[in-house]
C-alpha cells in the first residue's frame, strides 16, 4: 500500500516575485553601479529574479546616506520614538509574513514550514524584542550612560537571509545606530522585500540602507572608513580577514562564524527524543546552519543500537520540492555549496568512514543531496574538523563523560553543543564543561532573541540577542581616559561635517 | 666592617616559580639617574610559551574556584600588598623618580584596585547574566564565562598601578595571565609577582615575564593557545602588527580607546573584553498541582 502524502505544495504566486529588484539606499530602491545578478531557485534550478547590485561607490553613497541620518535625525530621535519604529517594522514583517515565507523558500531553498514556522516569525520576534531597548538602554547592566556608536556595516550569510537582516538590524537600530547592510548575492530578495516594509513604517531615509552584491561589495563595506562598527556572520576565513583588515582602526567588531557542534548522547538518554534532537541539529535547513550539530558523540554501550535506530528515523525525512508543506529538507542553497559538501562527504568515505545515506528520492532538478550519516569516524578526520555546511553528520563514540567533554571540546570551534541524559546533575555539569557558546541540553536549536547566541574561540566573538547583543551596538562605560576624550575617529570626523 | 648589601637578582615569574630566562639573557635595569639598579631576565619567545603552558595548567583551577573563593584570594593580593607598602615606594620612588608621597598614593590606589576587583567575582554573573525570558518551554540563562589565557602587554609610566589595573580584571573573571612586563619597570613587576606568589593566587594563574614586548608579544598573539590579548602597553605599530596577528585565530583584542587614566574608575569593558556569554537551555515540563497533574 502506498502510504505517501499527497503533495501540498504553497503557490509561489503568494511571493509575487518581480522580475528585477534594487538596492535600498537613502530611503529609495535605486540601481545600483554593479552587473545586473541573476538570483536562482535552488529548488528548481533556475532563475528567480534579477538584482541590481552596488559597487564601492554605491557603498560610499549609502554610508554617507547613513552618517546624514545618524546626525540629523536618528541620533537626536528619543529611544522611545526609535521603538515605535521598531515596533511598526515587527508588526509590518508579521502582516506580510506569508508572502515573506514563500519569498524565503524561492530565494533560499529551505522548506516552506521552517520559513513560515521559524524565520518569518522570529525575525519579526527580534523586531519586537529590541523595540523595547531602545528607551531603557540605560538598564543593560552597561554603565549609566551607553551611547550609539554611529553608523553599523553589516554582512549577512545566505542560510537564514531575513532572520539574519532583522537579528543584524533590531538591535543595532534600537541601540541608536544606523545601518548599511549587504546581504548575500544568492539571497538578496528577502531583505529587499524587508525594505519594502521598512519604507512603508516611514522609517527616515538612510536609517538603512541595503546594499546588494557578492564578497567585494562586503569587503567595500567592512573596510570603509566612514563605519563606525562592523557585525559579520559568515566563515571563519572571511571573520578572520575581516579582524586583520579591521587591525589598528579601533573599530567595533563583532563575528559570528563557523561551528562544528557536539551532539552528546548518553546511554540513559530519552533516546527517541535524542533522535528528534539530532535530526533536528543536523537537517534543519539542510544543515546548513553555523550553529548544526553536526558532531554526534554517542556512548559506546548504546552506539549501535542507536545509530540504527536514528537511520531509521533519518529514512523517513522526506527531501523535495521546499514549496511542498510536508517536504522536511528542502535543497542546497546553490550548485557551488552543494558541490563543497560533496567534496567533504567524498573525503569522509576516502578516509575511512562508513557512509550510509537515506534512500529517499530526490527531485530531478535543483540542488538536492539525500541525508548523509558516517559512522566510525575519527576525531582526525576532515569530515569530523571541518564545517561541512550540508545535511551531514559524522558520528564518534565515547566510554565516559570526561572522554566525551574532551573529544566535544576538540575543536577550534565553539559555537553550540548538545546534551542528551535524564540526568540533571550529569546535564548541568556537561553544560559547564563545554566549551561553546549555546549548550543545549535535551533539545536542540532553540533560538530567542532574549538569549544570547555566539561562540568561543574561532567560532567568533561578541554575542547577539539579550543584554548582551546590544552591548556590541553601544559606548558604554569604559575606563577613564586622560585628556578626556576618546578616540573615536570615523564619529569625530563626522562630527565636524 | 661595613654591611655589603646583597642585591636582588630579578627572575621571571612562571608557573608560581621564579626561573631564570631559558635564554640566559639579561638586561640591566637603571633608575631614574641612570644608575644601575639591577639585572632583569631579559625573556624570549620559548619563555613566552612555556609561560602559556603554565597559564594553560593555572586556568583550570581557577575558573572552577568558587567567585567567592576568587574574591578572597584576590583580596589577599591587597592585603599583602598593603603589608609591602613601604618596598614598593622605595622601589617606586628609586626607578621612576616620583616623590615619596606620590609612590605611596600608586601603592594606595592599587591596593584600592585589587580590593575593587575582588568585590566583582561574585557580581559579573547577575550583571552580565541572568534568566532569558524565551517565548516556549524552556529554561534558558547566559552567565559569563573566563575566556581563558590572556596575554597582557603592560604599561609603562605607572608600574604598579598600571600593572595591577590591567592584570586584576584578567584574573577577576577567571582567566590566567601572561604578562609582558613594562620594559623600564621589570623590578616592580617582579617585586608584585612576589606578593603573588604570597597570595593563594595558584600556580600559573598569573605569569609575568620582563623583557621587551615587541619582541615576546607577536609569539603570544599568534599562539593557538592564548584567547585573549590586552594591547594597553602595546605602541602604535606594535599594536597593529599584535592586532593582526591576533586575527589568525580569531582572538579577542582589548585596545583601550586612548591613554587610560588608571586613576580614574576602571568601568567594566576590561572585565567583559575577557568574558564568554555562555547560553543554556532545557526542556521546562509542566507540574500542576491539581489533580490529574502531568511532568
Amino acid at each position: 500500500m502506498d502510504w505517501d502524502y499527497a503533495p501540498a505544495p504553497e503557490s509561489s504566486a503568494i511571493a509575487g516575485i518581480r522580475d528585477r529588484y534594487l538596492p535600498f539606499v537613502n530611503g529609495e530602491f535605486v540601481e545600483g553601479n554593479g552587473a545586473d545578478l541573476d538570483t536562482i531557485n535552488p529548488g528548481r534550478a533556475e532563475r528567480l529574479a534579477t538584482v541590481s547590485t552596488t559597487t564601492a561607490e554605491d557603498v560610499d553613497r549609502a554610508v554617507a546616506a547613513a552618517r546624514r541620518a545618524y546626525q540629523r535625525v536618528w541620533s537626536r530621535m528619543s529611544g522611545a520614538e526609535r521603538g515605535k519604529y521598531l515596533f511598526r517594522i515587527a508588526r509590518g514583517i508579521a502582516e506580510r509574513s506569508r508572502e515573506l515565507a514563500v519569498v524565503e523558500t524561492l530565494d533560499n531553498g529551505k522548506p516552506i514550514k521552517e520559513t513560515r514556522d521559524f524565520d518569518v516569525p522570529t525575525a519579526a520576534q527580534h523586531f519586537f524584542y529590541h523595540a523595547g531597548w531602545a528607551d531603557k538602554l540605560q538598564h543593560l547592566g552597561l554603565g549609566p550612560a551607553p551611547a550609539a556608536l554611529g553608523v553599523a556595516g553589516q554582512v549577512i550569510p545566505w542560510n537564514f537571509p531575513l532572520l539574519m537582516a532583522s537579528w543584524k538590524i533590531a538591535p543595532a537600530l534600537a541601540a541608536g545606530n544606523t545601518v548599511v547592510i549587504k546581504p548575500a548575492e544568492t539571497t538578496p530578495l528577502s531583505i529587499l522585500v524587508l525594505a519594502e516594509i521598512i519604507a512603508d513604517a516611514d522609517l527616515p531615509p538612510g536609517v538603512v540602507n541595503i546594499v546588494t552584491g557578492a564578497g567585494d561589495v562586503g569587503e567595500a563595506l567592512v573596510t570603509h572608513p566612514g563605519i563606525d562598527k562592523v557585525a559579520f556572520t559568515g566563515s571563519t576565513a572571511v571573520g578572520r580577514r575581516i579582524q586583520h583588515q579591521l587591525a589598528g582602526t579601533g573599530r567595533k567588531l563583532t563575528l559570528e562564524l563557523g561551528g562544528k557542534g557536539a551532539n552528546i548522547v548518553f546511554d540513559d538518554a530519552a533516546q527517541d527524543q535524542a533522535i528528534e534532537g539530532i535530526v533536528n541539529g543536523i537537517f534543519f535547513n539542510q544543515g546548513q546552519v553555523c550553529c548544526a550539530g553536526s558532531r554526534l558523540l554517542v556512548q559506546e554501550s548504546i552506539a549501535e543500537e542507536f545509530t540504527d535506530r536514528l537511520k531509521d528515523r533519518v529514512e523517513t525525512l522526506r527531501v523535495g520540492d521546499p514549496l511542498d508543506k510536508n517536504t522536511d529538507v528542502g535543497a542546497i542553497n546553490s550548485a557551488a555549496q552543494l558541490g563543497r559538501i560533496k567534496d567533504l562527504v567524498a573525503a569522509g568515505a576516502a578516509e575511512g568512514a562508513d557512509l550510509w545515506s537515506s534512500s529517499c528520492p530526490l527531485p530531478s532538478n535543483g540542488y538536492y543531496l539525500s541525508p548523509t550519516i558516517f559512522t566510525s569516524a575519527t576525531p582526525s578526520m576532515r569530515i569530523s574538523r571541518e564545517e561541512i555546511f550540508g545535511p551531514v553528520l559524522t558520528t564518534l563514540t565515547f566510554r565516559t563523560p570526561e572522554e566525551a567533554l574532551s573529544k566535544a571540546n576538540n575543536s577550534a570551534y565553539g559555537l553550540s553543543a548538545g546534551v542528551w541524559t535524564e540526568k540533571g546533575s550529569r546535564a548541568m555539569g556537561m553544560a559547564a564543561g563545554l566549551r561553546a557558546g549555546v549548550i543545549w541540553d535535551n533539545t536542540f536549536n532553540r533560538f530567542d532573541p532574549a538569549a544570547s547566541f555566539g561562540g568561543y574561540k574561532e567560532s567568533g566573538f561578541g554575542r547577539e540577542g539579550g543584554p548582551s547583543g546590544l552591548a556590541a551596538y553601544l559606548e558604554t562605560d569604559d575606563e577613564a581616559v586622560l585628556g578626556g576624550s576618546r578616540s573615536r575617529t570615523a564619529k569625530d570626523e563626522g562630527a565636524t561635517l | 666592617m661595613a654591611h655589603l648589601s646583597v642585591s636582588k637578582t630579578y627572575k621571571l615569574y612562571l608557573g608560581g616559580a621564579f626561573p631564570r630566562s631559558e635564554s640566559g639573557r639579561t638586561y640591566p635595569v637603571r633608575d631614574i639617574k641612570g644608575n644601575f639598579m639591577a639585572n632583569a631576565a631579559l625573556g624570549s619567545r620559548k619563555d613566552g610559551r612555556d609561560a602559556v603552558a603554565a597559564a594553560r595548567k593555572g586556568v583550570g583551577a581557577w575558573s572552577k574556584a568558587t567567585p567567592y573563593n576568587r574574591g578572597q584570594v584576590i583580596y589577599r593580593i591587597a592585603e599583602m600588598l598593603e603589608g609591602r607598602r613601604a618596598q614598593f615606594v622605595e622601589l617606586i620612588s628609586t626607578s621612576t623618580g616620583a616623590s615619596a608621597r606620590a609612590a605611596g598614593a600608586e601603592v594606595d590606589a592599587a591596593v584600592n584596585r585589587l580590593v575593587h576587583y575582588a568585590g566583582w567575582t561574585d557580581k559579573l554573573s547577575a550583571v552580565f547574566g541572568g534568566a532569558n525570558p524565551v517565548s516556549g518551554p524552556y529554561f534558558s540563562y547566559s552567565a559569563p564565562e573566563p575566556t581563558g589565557v590572556v596575554a597582557v602587554v603592560a604599561p609603562a609610566g605607572s608600574p604598579l598601578l598600571g600593572l595591577v589595573s590591567v592584570l586584576a580584571p584578567v584574573i577577576t573573571g577567571g582567566n590566567s595571565a601572561v604578562v609582558i612586563a613594562a620594559e623600564d619597570d621589570p623590578c616592580v613587576a617582579i617585586t608584585l609577582a612576589e606578593v603573588l606568589a604570597t597570595s593563594d593566587v595558584p600556580a600559573g594563574v598569573v605569569n609575568i615575564l620582563t623583557g621587551r614586548a615587541a619582541e615576546i608579544a607577536p609569539h603570544l598573539a599568534a599562539h593557538g593557545d592564548v584567547n585573549g590579548l590586552d594591547l594597553t602597553g602595546a605602541d602604535v605599530e606594535l599594536r597593529l602588527a599584535l592586532e593582526q596577528a591576533a586575527a589568525g585565530t580569531v582572538k579577542r583584542v582589548y585596545v583601550p580607546k586612548g591613554v587610560p587614566d588608571f586613576t580614574g574608575p576602571p568601568g567594566t569593558a576590561r572585565l567583559r573584553a575577557f568574558l564568554e556569554i555562555k547560553t543554556v537551555w532545557h526542556p521546562v515540563g509542566s507540574v500542576s498541582l491539581a489533580a490529574g497533574s502531568s511532568y
